[in-house]
């Protein structure tokens, strides 16, 4: 009884100076809707419009009918013509273009050779650009006279599930909830007790019963609200300005953003007691942030990376809940299928409460 | 100062027993080889200039930082182990204003009546016994953030007493407010001792160490005197010499040349001269050293101050300018 009037009152004095933050106040609704906007609509992953130029040496009408044909695809945004592949060179060097289209003289005759008909200079420094020019490659190119086109080759046939329309904010925003909910949750805490350090409240605190754990869990309960609320309005906003679905149970996805809320929470009080200062707390906190937007399969997919990579990856927290997010939101699966994932979330709260409440000294030397 | 017939008496008598306390950081000795007994429901004054190892001391005493070598007894339980069931029973006054500046002066008395499981029923009575008690009726809504130092110092008080402990321990709880503040402050000090509460208070104000009951002196992290400050006062093995002179200046400088003066303190036209009580006829001494130089002064021996106590057990005669 009288550790619950203690875990009460920590709560409540936590609650109150939270209402009159109104910086932090509005960061609890800031955040969440400024990154769901920002990421929603920068992050674009379904290339189209690349800048390019053409330099057509053979200048027939096949060649005319393929510049137009690769207009029509809008992946390129066809500008000025160049006249020879040096100067498609030189565009690409002053990046003027990320594709250069070379037709040499001899295209027609090259159309039925059956040899390579023309050539892409592709500024391939950035693989995603790569990987667009490497789709045009299987554009046909055939003369109007020929009466049956060439067959293509089809050994496979992809069939999309899930996201057949290939919008990215549809795979971004299950994703998002997790960074802006490790950016939030863990910022807030890992300042939580640095800063009753650096305006000296701990040093009355820590000469008082209250117990490590009633402090701890005392800070730490209200920010689980507020994650809450974060999630709602991310999967509000995302719903409606880019219509994600959430195909699974509304319910297991707060489930699973509970477990994982609390994972980043008792990660952030454990900055506290390692970092001395608010301004070391907010450091390790993005030190903890950037592997998790990179590593945790939020914008690269994750069997992609390197293992040394996929391991760092695990280690993190929102590696998990992605996975748990994108399989209830997206492929409508139960969080009982996902459960795995689960308990390492909450095996991960455990651990870095412990260490926090075991870490946290109730002395100053 | 302690003898061998009070380390015999019951751990009844004493709030607080210290025997060789000291504590180290780095190559630093904030505390050296610390002996103290306060007495229950008395006022118990620290008094030494910054730096000398009072903070260092208060926080070794509640359990903030542990002693380096050496032991203490805080009513009966050692601070060393752990200090859980010493918490309800002191009060901490930390010489920083440490309750919350964005809580109102209400609030912060609900969290700490909270936090120490002051019973529900009684609670709000309490707060309201404090509440005017402490002259706080008037900002009882009001922000600590935003309150005066008198305020402020009045509301740490406050919340320190709640739970009424046994015994209060004060880090210069005066430093940052006015004279006026400071004497309510100690009228109130005197209220909660008449009451059976002991209280340990560092200082460095001269006026305020002269009230308590007993007196302790640190200088550099060694206690260099300890005793109620009348009988410091008669015991200085000094012989306090004032002197008029016209040029206190040149005086001044003529007197501290003497191997026999500890130290000569100019106070407006006077001067205080301190010279240790084996020097024969040192009246004469300095008489005849001013007329010598040719400067005219009148010189009497007089009783010791507090502050002249200082002057004589610090190694250093200048620590007193640090010190008022």
């Amino acid at each position: 009884m009288k550790s619950l009037i203690r875990l009460l009152a920590v709560m409540r004095k936590e609650l109150r100076q939270l209402g009159r933050d109104r910086i932090t106040f509005a960061m609890i609704v800031g955040i969440p809707i400024g990154q769901i906007l920002l990421f929603g609509y920068a992050i674009n992953t379904d290339v189209r419009n690349l800048s390019a130029a053409v330099a057509d040496q053979a200048n027939t009408h096949l060649s005319r009918e393929f510049v137009s044909n690769l207009r029509h695809t809008q992946v390129l945004k066809i500008g000025q013509p160049a006249e020879s592949p040096e100067e498609l060179e030189a565009l690409l060097r002053r990046g003027k273009i990320s594709v250069g289209v070379h037709i040499p003289h001899d295209f027609d005759r090259r159309v039925l050779d059956s040899r390579p008909d023309a050539h892409l200079l592709v500024d391939g420094a950035d693989p995603t650009i790569l990987g667009v020019a490497n789709q045009l490659v299987a554009m046909p190119i055939a003369f109007d006279t020929w009466t049956v086109a060439q067959p293509t080759q089809r050994g496979l046939e992809v069939r999309p599930y899930y996201n057949p329309e290939r919008r990215t904010a549809v795979n971004i925003v299950p994703g998002l909830i997790g960074v802006i909910l490790t950016l939030t949750m863990m910022l807030f805490t890992a300042v939580a007790i640095v800063r009753e350090r650096e305006r000296g409240n701990l040093e009355l605190l820590i000469n008082t019963p209250v117990s490590n754990t009633q402090l701890m869990v005392g800070k730490v309960v209200p920010y689980i609200g507020i994650g809450l609320i974060q999630l709602a309005l991310i999967i509000g906003v995302g719903k409606l300005l880019f219509n994600v679905p959430i195909r699974g149970s509304v319910l297991d996805l707060y489930l699973a953003a509970l477990a994982f809320i609390a994972a980043n929470l008792a990660l952030g009080l454990f900055i506290s007691t390692v970092a001395k200062t608010q301004f070391q707390a907010m450091q390790v906190t993005f030190f903890i942030l950037l592997p998790s937007i990179l590593l945790s399969g939020f914008i690269f997919p994750f069997a992609g990376m390197p293992i040394v990579a996929q391991y760092l990856g695990e280690v993190l927290p929102i590696t998990h809940f992605i996975r748990l997010t994108r399989g209830i939101m997206l492929r409508e699966a139960s969080l009982a299928e996902l459960s795995n994932e689960l308990w390492i979330l909450l095996g991960f709260t455990i651990v870095a409460m412990t260490g926090a409440v075991m870490r946290f000294s109730r002395r100053l030397d | 100062m302690h003898d061998g017939k009070q380390s015999e008496r019951g751990d009844d008598a004493y709030a607080i027993r210290a025997r060789g306390l000291t504590r180290r950081f780095g190559d630093l000795v904030a505390v050296s080889n610390l002996d103290l007994e306060v007495p229950r429901g008395r006022i118990y004054g620290f008094l030494g200039p910054n730096g000398s190892g009072k903070s260092t001391t208060i926080r070794m005493l509640c359990g903030l930082l542990t002693p380096s070598s050496g032991s203490a007894t805080v009513l009966g339980m050692d601070v060393g182990g752990s200090t859980k069931r010493l918490k309800p029973k002191i009060g901490y006054m930390t010489q920083r204003f440490s309750l919350y500046g964005d809580l109102t002066v209400r609030e912060n008395l609900e969290f700490i009546a909270d936090i120490y499981s002051y019973p529900r029923g009684g609670r709000n009575e309490r707060i309201a016994e404090l509440l005017a008690s402490y002259d706080l009726v008037d900002v009882v809504g009001q922000l600590a953030g935003t309150m005066s130092g008198g305020q402020r110092q009045r509301l740490a008080l406050a919340a320190a007493v709640l739970h009424r402990p046994e015994l209060l321990l004060l880090d210069e709880p005066t430093s940052a407010v006015d004279p006026r503040s400071r004497r309510d402050f100690w009228a109130k000090l005197f209220e909660l001792s008449d009451a059976g509460t002991t209280i340990l208070v560092s200082t460095h104000y001269m006026d305020e160490a002269e009230r308590c009951h007993r007196l302790a002196i640190l200088d550099r992290g060694v206690k260099v005197a300890d005793g109620p400050p009348a009988e410091l006062q008669e015991n200085t093995g000094m012989t306090i010499i004032e002197i008029r002179a016209e040029s206190p200046s040149r005086a001044q400088a003529e007197l501290a040349m003497l191997p026999e003066v500890k130290s000569v303190t100019q106070l407006g036209v006077r001067l205080r001269v301190l010279v240790p009580l084996e020097t024969a006829a040192p009246l004469e001494l300095v008489t005849g050293t001013l007329s010598a130089a040719g400067l005219p002064a009148e010189s009497s021996i007089v009783a010791a101050s507090l502050e002249d106590v200082f002057v004589a057990v610090t190694s250093d005669g200048d620590n007193v300018e640090r010190a008022s």
